[in-house]
């Protein structure tokens, strides 16, 4: 089973790759792993049409056949589209020529308004304007008092005249906060209105006559970056309703692939300002979209990998590799190969950080040492020939030699010599029993080297485990544990 | 029986017995499949009205696939016969025995864990849950164990005068989550409540910590009584998140059934079915608005006519 887009669409290309033109039915083979993705990161189904027959028609024209890698040109395709729609309207926070600005708020219940007032107050403040908060939310029981409280918290004023729970004009508090805020110079004036089902008519007005009431230079949209199918109907009801100026994507720290972030700026054609990432008061960022585009598409920066294994990397080669070790033929010269063709492709820390889901390899990351590489090298490369086809001849004298040539100890080659023998042999199970890899890269990530830290408890550990504890260990990418396992190969 | 007697001469009256406010659920949730059209050979646009309810693409291909070799088996062509079958299949799939409160034992107080992402709709559904436990007899206590978000104290405090229920929050401010949880339970125990319902701050799945914490105000309240119910909270406007949301909470909260809120709206909800299916949650309750009567216990039956439009 494949888990994301990335991985799906590189079996995808597993295939494409041979053909080196993409004839229509490739497209739609990839179009079809894209429309899933969409789909399941929620962006609407119609903006999920559209977007596929851009895209088909872009892919069918001609700069994708006489592209040099054309597989590759039709994620890049979807990556520029995605961009496009995201970032078209690009656009900062506009201010009024003449103060006060008037930024009014407007989404649905549990959105993240008010929390969002805070947090953009907090921060026009540090952009040296006076902003003042404006409590019109007078439906949610205790919001002008959660608006008070997150005043304060941010040294904002709170404009709240009316105690909220249901009692209180919004639209008359409104229109006070205008004629105060004059008064007394604020220089943004931010409004907080409750939250409001599009569908609900009544409120939907109440919206429209706030808007009208004050005038605001900036209607923002507060969306939950959560949200399912809906999304377009809400913001639609928005749009015709209030009217919005730009868009505000929040609780983006969540783990929602936020196509809503899609539908929203396709269907009302307006910029999306700020993404809002936290419960703090800090949690607030400037949108970017292509970093959502990434996100949308659960793609890390998969581009860069298919390129350099494609590059790198000859499918027949690691062809015969599998086969030498179903054979039980693997030799530490196939070995020293296989790590050599890794090499190419650049660093592997790099590599892997360019893998989607590589976040939860972090910890690995830091831990792995690139020079481990080196020293294995080393010690390979100081046995004769006859020793790399059969390690089995290493005696004591030849390992002493081969530690003296290669600036090792003779602890580090037996070392080296017992982990590649386990290596081997799970490397023959692997072979036959045939696990999911990334294709281009030889069986599993094998010789990805060990952590420094040493931990030869593993050896005992790797021949006893299960088969998909082996697997896993011999993929050496997808071990869910904090601790730094020795790969396959545990060099 | 619903809960213990008060006494011996004293019976509560039943909750069942208290009429929920008729809230007209297949009004509430617009007809989607208006535009499906209902003909065996390309059943796509039925396909597509499943995903825009938000099914998630997985479960409407699945239902497609069903709902064909159904028609195919019983000989059914007509749009008529295909959508019956279509409401037949979705019922039977969404009905359950086990979508009413586990409110059967003997326990004294029963306990209610509210949990659920930010924005969800918890506090509220806390606040019409007590008014109605209230309506029905029971003395309710309300533990405000958000201790973090700015009023959100004072939030459940409303809902607590509104709903006739008691409330413990917390001492200090800022004071630990789950002492304030382990208090109400204290508290109830005391006051000789039958329900205490705990509120607990939002909280993201993916953050590690917070999820942690909630684990912690569940023990911390298993310390003194079973917790006899763990409510999540879901929105339904939410997309395909909803299902890695229910299986976080369930991981560190044993959910044992789904308020789906806000149904007042025009999102659909859909992704319940795939959560009822892959993770065997029952929906227990909805929530369709702001007032303190808005809401009901989830009717299977009604859900799925409100889909196909023939509620009204």
């Amino acid at each position: 089973m494949f888990g994301n887009l990335s991985d799906r669409l590189v079996e995808t290309f597993k295939n494409l790759r041979s053909k080196g033109k993409l004839t229509a039915s490739d497209i739609d083979a990839t179009l079809r792993e894209i429309r899933r993705a969409l789909l399941e990161a929620d962006v609407a189904l119609e903006v999920v049409k559209n977007f596929i027959a851009a895209v088909r028609e872009r892919a069918l024209g001609d700069e994708v056949s006489k592209a040099l890698n054309p597989a590759q040109q039709v994620v890049q395709i979807v990556q520029e589209e995605l961009v496009t729609i995201l970032g078209g309207s690009q656009r900062q926070l506009q201010f009024a020529k003449n103060p006060p600005t008037v930024i009014m708020l407007a989404g649905l219940q549990g959105s993240g308004k008010t929390t969002l007032a805070g947090k953009l107050a907090k921060w026009l403040k540090e952009q040296n304007q006076t902003p003042l908060l404006v409590a019109c939310d007078l439906q949610r029981p205790n919001a002008v008092n959660q608006l008070q409280v997150i005043g304060e918290r941010v040294g904002v004023p709170v404009f709240a005249p009316e105690e909220g729970n249901g009692k209180g004009n919004p639209v008359s508090v409104a229109k006070d906060a205008i004629k105060f805020a004059k008064q007394k110079q604020y220089s943004v004036v931010l409004i907080d209105t409750a939250g409001r089902l599009g569908v609900d008519e009544e409120m939907m007005q109440q919206a429209k006559d706030i808007r009208k009431a004050t005038e605001p230079d900036e209607v923002l949209f507060v969306i939950d970056s959560m949200i399912g199918q809906d999304a377009v109907n809400v913001a639609k009801a928005f749009e015709d309703g209030v009217g919005i100026d730009g868009v505000v994507l929040t609780k983006l720290d969540g783990d929602a692939r936020g196509g809503a972030a899609l539908s929203v700026a396709q269907v009302t054609g307006k910029p999306i300002i700020f993404a809002s990432t936290g419960e703090g008061m800090d949690a607030f960022e400037p949108f970017y979209p292509d970093r959502m585009a990434s996100r949308i598409l659960d793609m890390g920066d998969i581009l860069t990998l298919i390129e350099q294994a494609q590059k790198n990397f000859d499918e027949a080669e690691a062809k015969a590799m599998a086969e030498k070790m179903a054979k039980d033929a693997f030799t530490l010269e196939d070995f020293l190969d296989q790590m050599q063709q890794l090499r190419k492709m650049g660093s592997l820390k790099n590599m892997l950080g360019m893998m989607p889901g590589a976040g939860k390899l972090k910890s690995q990351l830091d831990n792995f040492d690139e020079k481990e590489i080196d020293r294995t090298e080393a010690i390979i490369l100081s046995m004769t020939p006859k020793e790399r086809k059969d390690p089995k001849i290493l005696n004591g004298s030849r390992r002493l030699r081969i530690a003296k040539g290669s600036g090792m100890t003779v602890t580090d080659v037996n070392g080296l010599v017992n982990r590649f023998e386990q290596a081997a042999k799970m490397m023959k199970t692997m072979a036959k029993g045939g696990t999911p890899n990334i294709p281009g890269m030889p069986q599993g990530m094998g010789a990805m080297p060990r952590p420094q830290a040493k931990k030869d408890k593993n050896k005992k550990k790797a021949k006893s485990g299960n088969p998909a504890k082996r697997a896993a260990e011999l993929q050496g990418i997808a071990l869910p544990e904090d601790k730094p396992k020795g790969s396959a190969f545990g060099l | 029986m619903f809960w213990r007697k008060k006494s011996k001469d004293e019976v509560s009256p039943q909750v069942q017995e208290v009429e929920l406010p008729k809230r007209n659920l297949t009004k509430s949730i617009k007809s989607i499949f208006t535009r499906a059209k209902f003909d065996l050979e390309d059943l796509s646009s039925l396909e597509d009205v499943l995903i825009q309810a938000d099914f998630g693409i997985d479960a409407a291909e699945q239902i497609v696939q069903e709902l064909t070799a159904i028609a195919k088996k019983q000989g059914l062509s007509t749009e008529a016969e295909l959508k019956s079958a279509l409401k037949e299949l979705l019922t039977n799939k969404i009905s359950r025995t086990d979508s009413a409160l586990n409110l059967d034992s003997e326990q004294s107080p029963y306990v209610i864990l509210v949990v659920g992402v930010n924005g969800a709709g918890k506090t509220t559904t806390i606040g019409k849950l007590a008014k109605y436990l209230v309506s029905g007899g029971a003395k309710v206590t309300l533990g405000a164990a958000d201790t973090f978000r700015a009023a959100a104290v004072e939030q459940l405090a409303t809902w607590a005068s509104r709903s006739n229920s008691e409330l413990v929050g917390p001492k200090t401010e800022g004071q630990d989550p789950a002492s304030v949880a382990y208090e109400a339970v204290e508290a109830g125990i005391s006051n000789q409540s039958d329900i205490v319902i705990i509120d607990t701050a939002g909280r993201l799945q993916n953050k590690q910590g917070l999820m942690d914490e909630l684990g912690k105000i569940r023990r911390s309240i298993e310390k003194q009584v079973a917790i006899n119910e763990v409510l999540l909270v879901l929105d339904a406007t939410t997309g395909q998140n909803a299902m890695s949301q229910a299986k976080a909470f369930t991981e560190v909260s044993n959910v044992t059934g789904i308020v789906l809120t806000k149904l007042d709206g025009s999102a659909k909800g859909g992704i319940v079915y795939a959560i009822q299916q892959q993770l065997d949650i029952p929906v227990k309750l909805i929530g369709v608005g702001e007032g303190i009567d808005d809401f009901g216990f989830f009717e299977p039956s009604e859900f799925v006519l409100g889909l196909l439009g023939e509620g009204e």
